[in-house]
């Protein structure tokens, strides 16, 4: 019964989104108010539905109804129960759910928050919206849909696959996925605009705030994704360049410039339609990513089963998407105008320079992750021989990387000390003269402190104390200007937060790439076979092979190691790594035991049994491997800190007052100013 | 007698300890192993694809790695081991792509295409100069300018100086 | 007003790769083996530990080697179009049984059925190294002189037998 009450109300959630894509759009194109005023409550209408159906998904998941075959296939009475809920989305048509019930919370969002837009706009964001959430509620409906019955229903299911049995996966899908749907927002702005003809400052002010917090989460979504598959996968890698990674990957770096970008046009009114086409090319390719991951078109270990009819209809929704807004693109843009013009070196150009910079980045991780896919292609028609077969993988991406993230970090420095309209090259470089310097020092002798030299590792440190210094140089000229009565915190906090966030993020780089270059450059490990009693010696630190125990789990076997950690013969830690082999899908599973700090892991992994009771046993020490993903953390806090920033609430506030009195919106508001602080009054 | 057993014991426990020593690499020959890894670390996984033999954990993986041992052990060099699943498995099982055919088109690529967008951004903004025609304000129009931002803010100085630096 | 064009260009190429790509599969690896010399190997009989499997003993007739395991879920899929087609005794197929263990593989056999003539027992897998094998199931096609003529990756369906092997088995007959 609750299975069909869930399908039904997917049913009922798609005629709402078609009413929801079509009406409003028209309303706003014809100027019927009724209409217009459909859209926000036909899109909560539609959130309540979607909400209702993964609800019934999530009750028989809890419930162990293995009467539907989605629940039978993934899941297990003796699962435990968060993985049971969790569980939901571990598999293609679950996850599809759940991408939808995401994209029914951001069009929630939106007709929560956007009171202060004009009717005609949010109209035609939540119309564009709905088209989308039309084609994801079309595809689940008729080719995924999770709530198909299994009769007679199985006896017990299948099991959740055990890789997917972690704490990582109660958050990383829906956090990532937030990201990923959430682009669409940006999406809906940047067509609505197009829509309406009107694209200028004002449209980038409000569709900043949508398109950061959406990164945000981006940010955290791929953090975790990274980190789970480091503690997990049993040998501590953290990027694999998967084309699933990849595929949140480009999102990620279209959005970065997209942040940019909007920076630009919001504050100078300049490159709207590289604005709008970053818009798009970052939904975009969220949408290509979920195309890639489940159609079966390239190999990867973390693809859904992959099934080429659905590849087809999420390639034929793609076409549709994408290929509409790029016609209207190419219609409506050219009609948007080229807003101020700017000097050869100036912020603006400085920006724009960052964006052709994470464009070839995205563009690069795209043609590496197809090539193979080309290739194949063309010698199934017979333009290549069948030896070219190729594949690309980890080696490729990494040398093509770092040149192009090399320039994005001299230019983080740069950028923004320098002018608006026209910067100052000799006094940018005197300013930056002292951090340049210092960082070319450190990055010098530091190799050789913590262990040996190499030139990439000098590279890495090179770049990071670039940044860090560009940083503090920016904050100590900013806190200088600021009145000197109050305390240094007061000070710090009185400061526009955008700027504090900026700041923020880019510390967040320096830290990643810190943590990148460290364990890179100066990660130990060996694999060893150990007796009982062996110890193995790593990165000064002593472990010793304690035997292994049988464990029973809920729903496995385990044996568990037993590893004593030593450092200068003083005991630290006793870790237990685990070789588990669950009862349903037999598959044997590594779980690592990582003794974290902050500075270093010390991650031990069981490998096989040797006889007589040893084991091969891999152990690592990796240096700051936590600051890969503490500098992901800092980046997304610099987003949030951003967009707290006063002005978009006064903003807010304001355009709100100039509804409610009737008064004309064309006129660009006048340019929102903080209240001053105390601190930055003039005596 | 007790202190006769707290020496055997004492012994006992040393003894054993002296048994337990410094583990061995799983190959039993560190030179072995780090000729083993650092040719798998060349060799792709075919069932994996995207890893090397050397991270890949799958069971062909497994067994390509005992083969290379026993190869290694039989007198091949690096060359004819690489040549001997070559020829078994195809260019494929090369984990670095050679610089040739097809390949160098993708090591070039991206080069390519940032040097474009170099310059496509460069004769943009030329371009742009040239077309939108600053016009300056009149006498008039400038004494409105700064009425406006004086009311604003209040201060028109703050504005001037934190101009350049507002993200 | 033309450049504006560009990006919808660049997408329509896209999507015509993207769109071919959908019928290729990806993980398939072309082996080099193509018409060279099917490798030599003398292995046990699966059932008859005192007979022995080899190529060179099957000179002058088209053949199928098929190789498969015990616990290879994909070959049970194939495996009812290999016995319905083996029934029909066009081509004889014989059996490359991987990495198994005697026990399990002969009570597959027995419990599904057996359409192979002969099977070589490649415990260890070393045979299937020198076959290229990576995955399972995979069948080798080979003609009177004992050469390689097509290798097909993944399981054997109807279509596959009909369109694809068949056609080429045929020919090889003469």
């Amino acid at each position: 019964m609750i299975p069909e009450i869930g399908h039904f109300a997917l049913i009922v959630a798609l005629c709402m989104a078609l009413v929801q894509g079509t009406l409003p759009l028209v309303g706003a194109a014809r100027g019927i108010p009724r209409w217009m005023a459909l859209a926000r409550p036909v899109a909560q209408g539609q959130f309540v539905f979607v909400v209702i159906s993964y609800a019934c998904l999530t009750y028989a998941f809890i419930h162990s109804d293995f009467s539907v075959l989605y629940v039978a296939e993934h899941s297990n009475s003796a699962l435990p129960l968060i993985y049971r809920i969790a569980g939901v989305w571990g598999g293609h048509e679950g996850s599809l759910l759940l991408w939808i019930l995401m994209l029914s919370i951001w069009m929630l969002a939106v007709t929560v928050f956007s009171r202060h837009l004009p009717e005609e706009m949010v109209a035609r964001v939540l119309g564009v919206m709905g088209l989308v959430s039309v084609g994801f509620l079309c595809f689940i409906i008729f080719t995924s849909d999770p709530f198909q019955r299994l009769l007679p229903a199985a006896p017990d299911g299948q099991d959740l696959n055990p890789l997917l049995q972690d704490p990582g996966l109660a958050i990383h899908p829906p956090m990532l996925y937030m990201g990923y749907v959430g682009f669409s927002v940006a999406f809906a702005f940047a067509i609505a605009a197009l829509l309406g003809g009107k694209l200028d400052a004002t449209w980038a002010r409000w569709s900043r705030p949508w398109t950061t917090v959406a990164w945000m989460f981006l940010t955290c979504g791929i953090a975790l994704g990274s980190w789970w598959s480091y503690y997990v996968l049993g040998w501590g890698g953290w990027w694999f360049w998967d084309p699933v990674e990849n595929a949140s990957f480009m999102p990620w770096l279209v959005g970065t410039a997209l942040i940019h970008s909007l920076a630009v046009t919001e504050k100078r009114g300049s490159f709207k339609s590289w604005t709008v086409l970053l818009a798009i090319f970052a939904f975009s390719l969220s949408l290509l990513g979920t195309f890639l991951v489940r159609s079966g078109v390239l190999t990867s270990v973390h693809s859904f089963a992959s099934d080429p009819k659905r590849g087809l209809f999420i390639l034929i929704f793609l076409v549709i998407v994408v290929g509409s807004s790029l016609m209207l693109y190419a219609w409506r843009a050219p009609k948007v105008g080229l807003g101020g013009s700017f000097a050869m070196v100036s912020r603006e150009s400085l920006l724009l320079a960052n964006n052709v910079l994470f464009t070839t980045a995205a563009a690069t991780v795209l043609l590496g992750t197809l090539a193979p896919l080309f290739v194949d292609a063309l010698v199934a028609v017979g333009v290549l021989g069948p030896t070219n077969k190729i594949s690309v993988g980890a080696p490729y991406f990494n040398l093509v990387f770092v040149p192009i993230m090399f320039f994005a970090v001299f230019l983080m420095a740069v950028g923004p000390i320098a002018k608006w309209k026209k910067a100052n090259v000799p006094e940018m470089a005197a300013r930056l003269k002292w951090g340049g310097v210092t960082s070319v020092v450190i990055a010098v002798i530091m190799p050789f402190l913590l262990g040996h030299w190499s030139w990439l590792v000098s590279l890495g440190i090179l770049m990071a104390f670039w940044i860090i210094f560009a940083v503090a140089q920016g904050m100590w000229e900013r806190l200088q200007r600021t009145r000197s009565d109050r305390s240094w915190l007061g000070r710090l906090a009185g400061l526009p937060k955008s700027f504090l966030g900026m700041q923020l993020a880019h510390l967040g780089v320096a830290v990643f790439i810190l943590g990148v270059t460290v364990i890179g450059g100066y990660e130990v490990g060996k694999d060893v076979r150990m007796n009982i009693g062996d110890t193995v010696e790593v990165g000064g630190y002593t472990f010793r092979f304690d035997g292994v125990m049988s464990v029973p789990g809920p729903n496995y076997q385990a044996s568990r190691g037993i590893i004593k950690v030593f450092k200068d013969g003083v005991p630290l830690e006793e870790l237990h790594p685990e070789k588990r082999v669950y009862r349903v899908q037999r598959q044997p599973m590594t779980n690592a035991a990582i003794d974290s700090g902050l500075f270093r892991h010390l991650f031990v992994a069981l490998g096989e049994p040797v006889g007589n009771g040893s084991w091969s046993v891999r152990v690592y020490y990796k240096p700051l491997v936590s600051w890969i993903w503490l500098g992901c953390v800092m980046m997304a806090l610099g987003g949030l800190l951003a967009i707290s920033d006063r002005r978009y609430r006064t903003l807010a506030r304001k355009q709100r007052e100039l509804l409610k009195s009737g008064a004309d919106l064309d006129v660009p508001p006048t340019t929102p100013k903080p209240a001053l602080t105390r601190a930055e009054a003039k005596p | 007698m007790k202190q006769f057993f707290a020496v055997l014991l004492m012994l006992f426990a040393w003894s054993v300890h002296a048994y337990a020593k410094e583990a061995e690499p799983v190959m039993g020959n560190e030179a072995l192993q780090e000729r083993v890894m650092t040719l798998a670390g060349e060799l792709r996984c075919l069932v994996c694809q995207g890893e090397s033999l050397a991270e890949s954990h799958s069971d062909f993986a497994k067994d390509m790695l005992s083969k290379i041992r026993a190869l290694i052990e039989q007198g091949k060099t690096n060359q004819e081991v690489k040549d001997y699943l070559v020829a078994r498995y195809g260019d494929f099982i090369l984990y670095r792509p050679p610089f040739s055919g097809i390949t160098a088109y993708i090591w070039v690529a991206p080069f390519v295409l940032a040097v474009a967008g170099a310059g496509l951004l460069i004769f943009n903004i030329r371009r742009r100069r040239e077309r939108v025609k600053v016009t300056p304000l009149s006498a008039e129009e400038q004494a409105r300018v700064n009425s406006l931002l004086k009311e604003d803010t209040g201060d028109s100085k703050a504005v001037m100086a934190s101009e350049g630096d507002r993200p | 007003m033309m450049r504006f064009l560009i990006p919808l260009v660049v997408f329509v190429v896209l999507v015509g790769f993207l769109w071919k790509g959908l019928a290729l599969d990806p993980s398939e690896v072309p082996t080099p083996l193509l018409n060279k010399p099917a490798p030599a190997f003398k292995l046990q009989e699966l059932q008859n530990a005192s007979q022995t499997l080899s190529p060179a003993n099957l000179r002058g007739k088209v053949w199928l080697l098929n190789v498969w395991a015990s616990w290879c879920v994909s070959c049970r899929e194939e495996h009812p179009v290999l016995l319905r087609y083996s029934r029909s005794g066009e081509v004889p197929i014989y059996g490359l049984n991987y990495k198994d263990t005697r026990d399990d593989a002969l009570r597959w056999l027995q419990q599904f059925g057996n359409p192979y003539v002969a099977n070589g027992f490649d415990t260890d897998g070393q045979v299937g190294i020198d076959y290229g094998v990576y995955g399972v199931p995979e069948t080798y096609v080979i003609d009177r002189q004992g050469v390689i003529r097509h290798k097909h990756i993944g399981p054997i369906t109807d279509a596959v037998w009909q369109d694809e092997i068949m056609p080429i088995v045929r020919k090889l007959k003469g």
